[in-house]
């Protein structure tokens, strides 16, 4: 149950974000974030619900832009390209959403494809076919391949939303709440499809979540967003080693002390 | 006194400025969000399949209700034309009255509002759907183009399907028309048709075909500006369906006149 932790280089970071902020009129959720994703690396980010930790991993992929600061994704300022820059971006990057995100009018088949034949022009019937299925037989759903999103458990909507976006290779991965909804046993399977994601296409992936168990079982690091900034880094023990009362009552919660 | 009532003028004022800005606002985003599409129709990738996929559709949800308003319009609008023409002896023109009508105003008028009311409503709540549960932003992240996807192909739909209906929508109503002459003049469809033609010129083809394009196009891209700009909930996507409707609708009564008169300065 417990992570065996990546041995991770502390250097050259495929994502670096320095005095980051974002408001939303009079809300301001980010107020200057530091943070660091290095290669092969698994960062969980917690916090509490409104924090703006899935701003954060919007900012990253692009789809928000932020008030202030830098964000460097495999070295490129995101914050000032053209859409063709973000779109090639974008292409290395997998984002799984917190709802599954499954294109509701198509086959869990044509979910997959969508993406891939748009970004490989040039890949033929068979190969597409071959990747479609190798997907889905890597998080262990081959036999929902001509099934609607609509016939889909919770359980396996995010597990073909994790197979969508690993269709196109990505270098890094951002899990929105990946277990949010999800039963505990379901929950664990997700975190186990998380780690094995990480070891088999050698990710890196930030996996933003309130659950502790999973931020303990998918986290090579662990960064809680406290006050709109990352105020506590480091191990699991390391962050929940503390007195600071904004920090233990979260621990005590989520573990029903 | 006169403090409260300049007080009262400075709300009014404000609210007024309000709403016109709100207003400039609004115009300023429909015009970018149509020069967007402008943009990338002429960009690849062409998506021809859901082009097709989705004329097809616009077609198969208004057929129906098209071809029963249509049957319906022709058939009621030579009933009511005939006592005013009875009065005068001059019963030999309802063909030509009832197919002036249709032809130049009733059948585009009507296949446009019924397709604002079926199709339009429907592309707003399926966009708005898909923004609300973030589908449109899982495209947008898998570096896919959605609004080529969702947006351009759509608009196409409507602006050349809802051309094909209206010429459907005309015939469809010429028919009610001639089953009513028929059934009290006893004139055959041959006649009805050749006096029916008599007064229709090119002209007339050419408006009644621009202003349905117009109007497809209207209602094409009304929907998807409201369902592509829906807020988050379920509200939003009840908003961008009923947005739909209302803005098309109305747009398309305006685009009427505005056609009307600048063919009429050509005729």
């Amino acid at each position: 149950m417990v992570k065996i932790k990546t041995t991770i280089a502390h250097k050259d970071p495929v994502i670096t974000i320095r005095g980051l902020e974002k408001s939303f009129e009079q809300n301001t959720v980010l107020r200057g974030i530091d943070l660091d994703l290095y290669q092969g690396e698994n960062l969980a980010v917690l916090g509490r619900s409104g924090t703006g930790k899935s701003v954060l991993i919007k900012i990253i992929c692009g789809l928000l832009k932020p008030d202030a600061g830098e964000v460097k994704v495999f070295g490129q300022e995101i914050t000032h390209i053209t859409e063709k820059q973000l779109q090639e971006i974008r292409v290395r990057i997998g984002f799984s959403f917190q709802n599954s995100a499954l294109y509701d009018s198509m086959t869990v088949r044509k979910n997959l494809e969508f993406p891939l034949v748009r970004n490989r022009t040039k890949l033929s019937r068979k190969e597409i076919n071959d990747a479609v299925e190798g997907t889905l037989d890597a998080v262990g759903l081959l036999q929902a391949i001509n099934q609607m999103p609509a016939e889909l458990s919770g359980g396996q909507r995010k597990r073909i939303g994790i197979a969508r976006t690993l269709i196109l290779n990505p270098e890094v991965m951002l899990y929105d709440e990946p277990t949010a909804g999800l039963d505990p046993i379901t929950s664990i399977e997700i975190n186990s499809l998380i780690n094995e994601v990480q070891q088999r296409y050698k990710t890196s992936s930030i996996i933003i979540t309130h659950d502790l168990t999973c931020a303990k079982m998918t986290g090579d690091r662990v960064a809680m967003l406290l006050d709109g900034k990352f105020e506590r880094q480091g191990s699991f023990e390391e962050v929940f080693d503390t007195d600071d009362e904004r920090v233990k009552p979260f621990y005590d919660y989520n573990f029903i002390k | 006194m006169s403090g409260s009532t300049s007080a009262i003028t400075v709300k009014k004022h404000s609210s007024f400025y309000r709403w016109l800005t709100g207003m400039f606002i609004t115009l300023y985003k429909v015009s970018k969000f149509i020069a967007r599409f402008f943009k990338e129709l002429f960009m690849p990738p062409y998506e021809f399949k859901e082009v097709i996929k989705q004329c097809y559709d616009v077609g198969v949800r208004s057929f129906t209700l098209i071809t029963v308003t249509g049957f319906i319009v022709g058939w009621i609008f030579t009933k009511q034309s005939r006592p005013s023409l009875v009065t005068i002896g001059a019963t030999s023109w309802l063909p030509s009255l009832v197919s002036i009508a249709i032809l130049r105003a009733l059948a585009s008028l009507v296949t446009a509002l019924i397709a604002a009311g079926k199709v339009g409503s429907s592309i707003g709540a399926e966009l708005g759907s898909m923004r609300v549960t973030e589908q449109i932003d899982a495209m947008e992240v898998s570096g896919t183009k959605p609004f080529k996807y969702l947006v351009c192909t759509r608009v196409i739909a409507t602006s050349i399907t809802v051309p094909l209906l209206a010429t459907y929508t005309a015939f469809i109503a010429l028919l009610g028309g001639y089953l009513n002459v028929a059934q009290n003049e006893g004139i055959s469809f041959t006649t009805f048709m050749q006096n029916a033609f008599d007064p229709i010129t090119f002209i007339d083809f050419w408006a009644t075909l621009t202003k349905s394009l117009v109007f497809g196009f209207t209602i094409g891209i009304v929907g998807c500006y409201q369902g592509y700009n829906a807020l988050r909930g379920t509200e939003g996507v009840g908003k961008a369906a009923n947005g739909a409707v209302v803005t098309a609708m109305f747009l398309v009564f305006i685009e009427e006149v505005i056609v009307v008169q600048i063919f009429g300065w050509l005729r």
